[in-house]
């Protein structure tokens, strides 16, 4: 067992974990993150993706021990990140273009999203598109998911200009 | 939003574009999943499965997994005996089916890799799981039989106790029915005076691949077991469970949560499930059951896989006299619940739009040492549509005849409805050529094909294809008397019931469950509409036995076009229920009353009483006519007279490099006729996500075992789902006729893109470079493949000799058989 100490949607955490365990193991079954989810074992659908830091990552590609002291925000924390409300304007976006059905693919979906409009404010749809290709979505055909991913670019855009 | 909220009330429901209801929650991570749930003192389940695709079981020692530190159990087939139940087949689709028996864990004989011989038992997931890995079982590995062509030979059996490996032979004969004329003497009239086409296609094997791996937890603590699964049949799988494990139905209560998506992968009562029902009750403790993703795309179902051989006739101007239909379908290792009815499915469907005088399907369900095949969306009815969708561009090259054109010449003219078709079914409703004028006119057909002769004349290494499927569905699973007639074992009713609630608000039931699909948000609608209350004022309870006792779930298209009408049925007896209240309050006549968005109102005065009152007053119960039943509660279960029959023109133009074989979908168009709208946004939902299903067969997908019977395509690495960046975004419309045999003027969307895709785009595909003397590509028609077929002997960018003969090769019962269901994928 390993001692590790992060921060996790805001709140600090301390636990004892196993060297294998996986961040997102670590996520749903130590601290109840069950939003983060996991579709996969080969590191290929991206349904577990997680800020680390600032940055997405595939939290089943991470070891617990790996973010010993880093911050961590999920889906789940995602709305306080932004102006402590409800939802985050990805969120806002992903519900007003229909950007889900099933909604598994979604937390990852909104995640990658988010990390992706922080780089890239003002995307192409092809820049949309190489930018979630590591997020496998099988309701939605993705036509949806661009639509509110343009969505949330404008309304940034928008707030951008006004600001 | 703000907008949308703000309209004047009484605005219909029915056709807005409502955001949805279940979205708050999964947006913000606040979801049910199975795999979510934990109870306490809840252990967790592991299964060891086979690496061969057919051994027998000489032994298996569990003596180390057993003895490791936080394992509870390690328990095998002769362990749990009959308490394992069974996993049945509901559709046995001829008296004499050879059904080989399917024991969730068998203790024997392994017929397919990825089978359960043992399960773990263990204090964490991840023990479990190590805990299995010492599980040390004896194999005797058996010859396996692996791909359709090498299974009918019955040289190897996948079951050889049975003899066999042909499980049934179905046929559906026009002249024997009574809806058509003779087949062959119509093939064999045109061999002499019109044109014969002769054809073979392989529907390759896919893997459903829902997001959401399967998951099951079981707590036998209570008086009822209690089941979570991630499954789209709640209600079928509790009648499963008590069938099979002699368990009361009322002692078992089975809930699908949020259920992450499904698409027929999760129509299945399934191994994992009895399993953990088997052992939850042994134990008594709660138990969980995650499967990972490999485990999930090797054990859960697979869909399609088939070879068609097809035989179309025609006069000489294009005008078809008969089509014929011979299958053959890979079942896998056991007849699923569904299992060979799903290419019987295809048998009212070859015909399609067209007004073929004689018709004759044939189908041969098969047994192979592969994972078992069921329903993945469209079941029966994708295969179908590509046949004879192929076939039309084929009829039309011969002609020499724009393919539109061929398909005009012969389809179902809008007048004509009520059709009966040669495979006894009638349409009810359609207008193929509204539907086709609309999508020709977004993709600008006329352009495009005036493009592809420009690219052709200058030899562009580039080449345009323009791809058509006018398609339709049988829809709407099913009117019980022809399920019956078809030998399926159960109805296709659904069940609903309205509750109004004591403070105003609205509790609807629904037996359809959801996965996906947004039925909170559709049927919250129609119930707004029906009964005159707000939108937000409904609450849709669906997906546990518990609340919705009675229901046949969702597949099939299924959801609104039987389970809203049974909701429709159900408000409208709420509203009969209340109206003698509503008189009896407003001291008037029945007959007085008029019925009016919400409100009784007594006709010629301003005198009225609104719907939430009456439950109000139904609740307490003070002044109510004497004698009367306090409730205006209603219920109602509805039973489809007819299937309904989406259509639509799909319009697909790619671009294919005859240099590298690459193919690149430049754009796509459709305008399907799905009847009355609910809810547009979500049908678009429905309509893009389907679309990417039918594509992905025709490009991407196919499930790959290799001769020993070893799933190599096993993982998201190997089994090629499309990404965002692999795709385009698409432009779709609609035209309405509307059903006529629902109030709500409905019909089927949840399978039409699916159904509708894949020959749009292989057809483009082939156009693309038919005049290099390609007639067909084998999906999914990788770069490799297209290469392939450009450069097949006698083929070429130098013309070469004349490929007519090759075009049409007529069947021989002797020839070497073709590739097996995987040859050529692995290439």
């Amino acid at each position: 067992m390993t001692r590790i100490n992060l921060t996790v949607d805001g709140a600090k955490v301390a636990d004892d974990v196993e060297p294998r365990m996986l961040l997102v193991q670590y996520l749903r079954e130590k601290l109840g993150k069950t939003g983060t989810v996991i579709g996969c074992d080969t590191s290929n659908c991206g349904a577990c993706t997680v800020h680390l830091d600032g940055t997405s990552v595939k939290s089943c590609n991470v070891l617990a021990v790996q973010a010993d002291g880093s911050e961590v925000t999920t889906i789940e924390g995602l709305a306080g990140t932004y102006d402590g409300g409800d939802l985050h304007p990805v969120q806002e976006a992903f519900r007003e273009c229909h950007g889900l059905q099933c909604g598994f693919c979604t937390p990852g979906m909104i995640m990658q999203t988010t990390a992706l409009l922080a780089e890239n404010p003002d995307p192409s749809e092809e820049e949309i598109r190489l930018g979630l290709e590591g997020n496998l979505c099988r309701c939605t055909g993705y036509h949806n998911i661009v639509k509110a991913v343009q969505h949330a670019a404008a309304q940034g855009q928008t707030e951008g200009a006004g600001s | 939003m703000t907008a949308v909220q703000d309209a004047p009330e009484a605005q219909k429901e029915i056709g807005r574009d409502r955001r949805r209801k279940e979205d708050q929650r999964l947006i913000t991570g606040r979801t049910r999943w199975t795999d979510n749930i934990t109870l306490p003192g809840m252990l967790h389940l592991a299964m060891v499965r086979s690496p061969f695709a057919h051994a027998r079981i000489n032994g298996i020692d569990t003596a180390e997994a057993a003895a490791a530190t936080n394992v509870v159990a390690v328990l095998t087939g002769a362990d749990l005996g009959e308490t394992q139940g069974a996993c049945i087949n509901a559709w046995p689709i001829t008296p004499e089916q050879v059904t080989p028996p399917h024991l969730p864990m068998p203790s024997d004989r392994v017929a397919f890799a990825g089978e359960i011989v043992a399960v773990v038992v263990a204090r964490t997931a991840a023990e479990a799981r190590d805990a299995a890995e010492l599980v040390d079982v004896d194999y005797e590995e058996l010859p396996a039989v692996v791909g359709l062509k090498n299974a009918i030979k019955d040289e190897v059996l996948a079951h050889p106790d049975l003899g066999t490996n042909k499980s049934a032979f179905w046929r559906f004969d026009s002249e024997e029915a009574g809806t058509g004329g003779n087949v062959d003497a119509a093939i064999e009239k045109a061999r002499v005076d019109g044109v014969v086409i002769e054809r073979e296609y392989r529907q390759q094997r896919l893997i459903p691949a829902f997001m959401e791996p399967r998951s099951v937890v079981v707590d036998p603590t209570g008086e009822q077991v209690t089941i979570w699964s991630a499954t789209q049949i709640p209600h079928i799988l509790r009648f499963a469970l008590a069938a099979t494990t002699g368990v009361p139905e009322s002692k078992i209560r089975v809930i699908a949560p949020d259920v992450g998506g499904g698409f027929g992968g999760k129509l299945q009562q399934t191994p994992e499930e009895m399993i953990a029902f088997a052992v939850g009750r042994r134990l008594g403790k709660p138990v969980k059951y995650t499967e990972t993703r490999s485990e999930s795309l090797v054990s859960g179902h697979h869909g399609r896989d088939q070879w068609q051989k097809l035989t179309l006739s025609a006069e000489k101007d294009g005008t078809v006299t008969g089509f014929k239909v011979e299958l053959l379908a890979d079942l896998g290792a056991y007849v699923a619940i569904v299992g060979g009815g799903v290419p019987v499915l295809g048998a009212f469907m070859f015909n399609a739009i067209y007004k073929f005088p004689a018709y004759q399907f044939n189908c041969q369900t098969v047994l192979t040492n592969t994972t078992w095949t069921d329903a993945y969306r469209g079941a029966g009815r994708p295969e179908a549509t590509f046949g004879v969708e192929r076939m039309m561009d084929e009829l039309a090259a011969e002609v020499g005849v724009d393919p539109m054109e061929i398909r005009k010449q012969n389809w179902i003219t809008h007048e004509e409805f009520p059709f009966t078709t040669v495979a006894g079914l009638e349409y009810d409703s359609g207008n193929y050529e509204a539907a086709t004028a609309r999508a020709m006119e977004m993709f600008g057909y006329d352009e495009l094909r005036a493009e592809q002769k420009r690219r052709r004349d200058a030899g562009d290494t580039v080449q345009l294809g323009l791809g058509i499927s006018t398609f339709t569905e049988m829809c709407g699973l099913a009117p019980s008397r022809v399920l019956g007639s078809l030998d399926y074992g159960a109805g296709g009713w659904e069940h609903a019931s309205v509750r109004m609630l004591a403070t105003g608000t609205v509790e609807v039931v629904t037996g359809a469950s959801s996965h996906g699909q947004g039925h909170e948000t559709a049927f919250s609608q129609i119930v707004a509409d029906r009964l005159g209350v707000p939108f937000e004022n409904v609450e849709v309870l669906h997906g546990d036995t518990q609340i919705a006792h009675k229901g046949l779930d969702t597949y099939g298209s299924r959801s609104l076009v039987v389970g809203g009408e049974a909701l429709v049925r159900a408000a409208d007896k709420v509203i009969e229920k209340a109206r003698p209240f509503a008189a009896h309050i407003l001291e008037a006549s029945e007959d007085d009353l008029k019925f009016h968005e919400g409100r009784f109102q007594v006709v010629g005065t301003d005198q009225g009483i609104g719907l939430t009152e009456v439950a109000t007053a139904a609740f307490a119960a003070h002044n109510l006519p004497d004698g009367a039943e306090p409730s205006i509660d209603a219920e109602a279960t509805f039973d489809p007279v007819n299937f309904n029959y989406p259509h639509g023109t799909h319009l697909c133009a790619m671009e294919v490099d005859t240099e590298t074989g690459a193919v690149k979908m430049r754009k796509y168009v459709c305008c399907d006729d799905i009847g009355n709208i609910v809810n547009p946004l979500i049908v678009a939902g429905q309509m893009h996500g389907g679309l990417v299903q039918g594509i992905a067969q025709a490009l991407w997908e196919e499930a790959v075992h290799d001769d020993a019977g070893t799933l190599v395509s096993g993982s998201f690495v190997d089994y090629l789902l499309p990404t965002a960046a692999d795709t385009l975004s698409f432009e779709i419309d609609h035209t309405t006729t509307p059903a006529t045999t629902n109030s709500l003027g409905t019909k089927g969307v949840g399978e039409a893109g699916t159904i509708a895709s894949t020959p749009a785009v292989v057809n483009a595909v082939v156009d693309a470079v038919r005049h290099l003397g390609v007639t067909d590509v084998q999906m999914p028609c990788t770069p490799e493949r297209v290469w392939t077929a450009i450069n097949a002997p006698g083929r070429g960018h130098d013309g070469g000799p004349a490929t007519q003969e090759a075009a049409m090769p007529h069947f021989d019962p002797d020839a070497e058989p073709g590739p097996s269901s995987t040859e050529g994928a692995g290439a």
